[in-house]
């Protein structure tokens, strides 16, 4: 059974006004437990809308969402339920933070599960460890540490509640470099510790790229592309004709084969270009 | 090929921040009239502490900032270093002032006193040189990222500045905004010889730059052409910084025994060079 | 959700009202409250009204707009009637439970209450959903300027007010962002008794404010780094101008208020 499954998922903002907007239409989505999926498209390309609806906070105007089977907005009780089983992480999340010290600041969302003090204490520490925040952190106010501090917290907040699912939407806007990486790796090892699904909402090509094992490309309201990074890597004129980038190793890996270097179709990042490069040194190469 | 701004023997700290290593700690750079300069630096390098000293925002505590030769702690010539030195910030929505687009790039110029048919010339001009002519009575918070970026960079230019520094201009956009933002002030430099000193961590940006400098702990540790300071990779990479990818791939191929001509940077003339070694 | 509150909002058009310098309409406002305040009589009234239904229709603005924007305020309506309707003096009783008592004049003063609230709340309306929030601060501004020479800080006053009515879009928008990031961990601001909801606002208000602050800051550098230095030696690019509409409005308003007052001297 998918973990998430939409059926015809449809929604329609400010329905009947003269600023009516289709923002998702018929959406057809299946979703395995421990995917690691990378959401891709442009701003207004409906891709914010739809993980809205992937913890009830957004309803359908049309068609149903299912978690682990049930339909989420059967009951509105089920609905804000579902809000602790699908963790949602905005765009700049930093800028949420509220509570007097960090270590409130995490535990708000195991607070509103209503679990016990031991309970709570125990998965504010696993969450502050996930993501890298120290406890020396703990007794800090949120305003009183780095950007890419407040950020760590915000992200731990959201994972102190265990969710079975974690969407992270750009989640590394406006890091740098190093900042990138870090967070990456942060979300890569909670995956593997915990076996959870993760739906990695991004414009970044290099990132998604690295980490998600496979895409899926919004446009206009529709799903254009589903597949591995392989597959929708390859086809770069589509991307590119949505308006989307495509990392720089494939158009370096284009360009090569246009100089009939054959390297192949699918790289996508540096190291593989790399290796098929050495790899063709070896072999000998002829023009 | 005079400078526009020196920056000479710089310290600097913030107030509160007696007992911490200073975030400004003996940055010299120059800046040449009418060049594209980049200034790289990972989050705390003091990168954008600098970018606030260049139109006399923060003044050194050590010590000085020349704009044009005026020093950035001359109080009574603050106004002529800012209409000299334009800045952008990195996030669009805190620099619009006005409710119409048309009334807040016309912010600066009323600013300055001028007559209200000077301002309208003005306004006008900025707006076509960022291509934003036909939003100009736009409501600000209904444009996209890149576009209120183009709005706020039209409020600098009409004040008819020598020099636009950005502070990370498109940390907050989605890569068409980034290439809308990036886009315009390099035809602003090529076409109307306005200085731009970009401030960023994305190194794809540098690619095209007339010179690079890359900042860590308060000073300067790189400078030269890009393809100078992308060809040391390594130096770069103990920084905590990353290389255009175009440089990355070619370094892991120089380990694997390949040679290429110093100074590849750009995706043909890497092609190129691959294509050439392999046959 | 919250993006469709009309409060405050500006409707573009090109009525004759429209057209009307801000000053004009600022002042014909006030002249309209003096006058609301001034009737006494079903009479009154009912000239004001209709007035108002005329502006409305010349100003082409959608009618159900301003009802929408009405609706955030049905609460201060109902208390209103409410009160006068229980605490009104005179007049033969109509009927009475407990402490309170409705009276005919009880009824009557009600409905010229809410008659009166909602006909001053719908008469601002038109004020600022046919004139920009930067027109409306150009001419208080200019209608304050007098004040200077009083050691007034109208110029600043000014530009707090047309900064602050920017950022009311941009301010709902944070506000919404940060109310479904609470949710999205479970914050719940609808169920609950009154002080368990007043509660349940910090997780929204703490980031707003927060948000505000920050965002204040780097306007103020913003603003300096494009030579803002106050008021002094400042020219504007838009200026405004009266034109012969313009003081035949106000002298119309001014005859039309000493009608009113008149009438109602008569009692009527």
């Amino acid at each position: 059974m998918p973990t998430i499954k939409t059926q015809t998922l449809t929604h329609v903002y400010s329905m009947g006004t003269p600023f009516e907007s289709v923002a998702l239409e018929n959406v057809n989505i299946e979703i395995a437990q421990g995917e690691f999926v990378g959401l891709i498209g442009h701003t207004g390309s409906g891709k914010s809308t739809f993980v809205q609806h992937l913890n009830g906070l957004l309803l359908p105007t049309s068609g149903r969402v299912f978690l682990d089977g049930t339909d989420l907005n059967s009951s509105k009780k089920l609905r804000h339920e579902m809000r602790f089983k699908v963790g949602l992480v905005f765009q700049y999340p930093e800028y949420q933070l509220f509570e007097d010290t960090v270590y409130k600041d995490i535990s708000f969302g195991p607070r509103n599960m209503k679990l016990s003090k031991s309970e709570i204490d125990e998965r504010v520490r696993e969450a502050a460890g996930f993501v890298g925040v120290s406890e020396a952190l703990f007794d800090k106010s949120p305003l009183e540490i780095s950007g890419g501090q407040k950020r760590r917290v915000a992200i731990a907040g959201v994972i102190a509640m265990r969710p079975s699912v974690l969407v992270l939407d750009e989640p590394t806007a406006g890091l740098d470099p190093e900042g990138c990486e870090s967070i990456l790796k942060n979300i890569s090892n909670y995956r593997t510790a915990t076996g959870a699904t993760i739906i990695l909402v991004s414009h970044s090509m290099e990132d998604i790229a690295r980490i998600a094992k496979r895409l899926i490309v919004f446009e206009g309201g529709h799903i254009v592309i589903d597949g591995s990074p392989e597959e929708v890597f390859s086809q770069a004129d589509r991307l590119k004709s949505i308006g989307l980038d495509v990392p720089i190793a494939t158009d370096l890996a284009t360009r090569l084969r246009e100089l009939n270097i054959d390297v192949p179709e699918c790289c996508y990042t540096v190291p593989q270009l790399r290796d098929a490069i050495l790899s063709l040194k070896k072999e000998g190469t002829r023009c | 090929m005079k400078p526009i701004i020196q920056v000479k023997d710089v310290v600097f700290r913030y107030d509160g921040e007696e007992n911490l290593p200073p975030v400004l700690n003996g940055t010299t750079l120059d800046i040449i009239e009418g060049s594209f300069v980049v200034i790289l630096g990972h989050n705390g390098s003091g990168k954008s502490t600098l970018a606030k000293h260049f139109n006399g925002i923060l003044t050194p505590d050590e010590g000085c900032i020349l704009v044009d030769g005026m020093d950035t702690r001359d109080e009574a010539r603050l106004l002529d270093i800012r209409r000299t030195v334009g800045m952008v910030f990195q996030n669009p929505d805190n620099q619009m002032v006005a409710s119409v687009v048309e009334d807040d790039v016309a912010f600066a110029p009323e600013n300055l006193g001028f007559p209200p048919d000077e301002i309208r010339t003005r306004v006008d001009e900025a707006l076509k040189l960022v291509d934003m002519y036909d939003y100009r009575l736009h409501s600000p918070h209904l444009l996209s990222g890149g576009q209120k970026q183009r709005v706020a960079i039209a409020g600098v230019i009409a004040m008819r500045p020598r020099c636009i520094v950005l502070d990370e201009p498109t940390a907050m956009l989605d890569p068409a905004g980034r290439h809308e933002v990036i886009g315009t002030i390099k035809r602003l430099c090529r076409e109307n010889g306005i200085t731009i000193v970009l401030i960023t961590h994305h190194m794809n940006e540098a690619i095209d730059a007339d010179r690079v400098f890359v900042m860590s702990n308060g000073k300067i540790v790189s400078e030269g052409t890009p393809r100078e300071v992308f060809s040391n990779v390594e130096a770069l990479k103990a920084e905590g910084l990353t290389v255009p990818d175009t440089a990355e791939l070619l370094y892991e191929l120089k380990l694997g025994g390949f040679k290429f001509p110093e100074g590849t940077l750009s995706l043909e003339e890497t092609a190129q060079a691959i294509a050439a070694a392999l046959k | 959700m919250l993006k469709d509150i009309t409060l405050g909002q500006y409707f573009p058009g090109n009525s004759f009202i429209h057209r009307l310098d801000p000053r004009t309409k600022l002042i014909c406002t006030i002249i309209y409250i003096a006058a609301l305040f001034a009737a006494i009589s079903y009479v009154s009234y009912g000239i004001l009204f209709i007035t108002l239904v005329i502006c409305v229709a010349v100003s082409k603005i959608n009618p159900a707009a301003m009802l929408k924007g009405l609706k955030p305020l049905t609460f201060i309506i109902i208390f209103t009637a409410v009160l006068n309707l229980f605490y009104s003096k005179g007049g033969t009783e109509l009927f009475s439970f407990w402490v309170f008592t409705v009276t005919t004049e009880g009824v009557k003063i009600a409905f010229f209450m809410v008659f009166r609230i909602m006909m001053l709340i719908s008469g601002t309306f038109l004020l600022t959903y046919t004139t920009t929030p930067m027109a409306l601060t150009d001419g208080l501004e200019l209608l304050l300027n007098p004040l200077k020479k009083l050691n007034v800080p109208v110029h600043e006053f000014s530009m707090m007010m047309s900064i602050a009515l920017r950022f009311i879009p941009t301010l709902i928008e944070e506000a919404d962002k940060i109310s479904n990031a609470q949710k999205a961990r479970g914050a719940d601001f609808e169920t609950g008794k009154l002080t368990e909801r007043a509660k349940a606002l910090l997780p929204l208000l703490v980031p707003l404010f927060v948000s505000a602050f920050r965002r204040a800051d780097e306007l103020a550098i913003a603003m300096e780094s494009r030579c803002y230095h106050g008021g002094e030696g400042r020219t504007r690019m838009k200026k405004l101008k009266m034109s012969l509409s313009d003081i035949l409005t106000m002298v119309f308003s001014a005859v039309f208020l000493a009608g009113i007052i008149f009438i109602s001297r008569l009692g009527l």
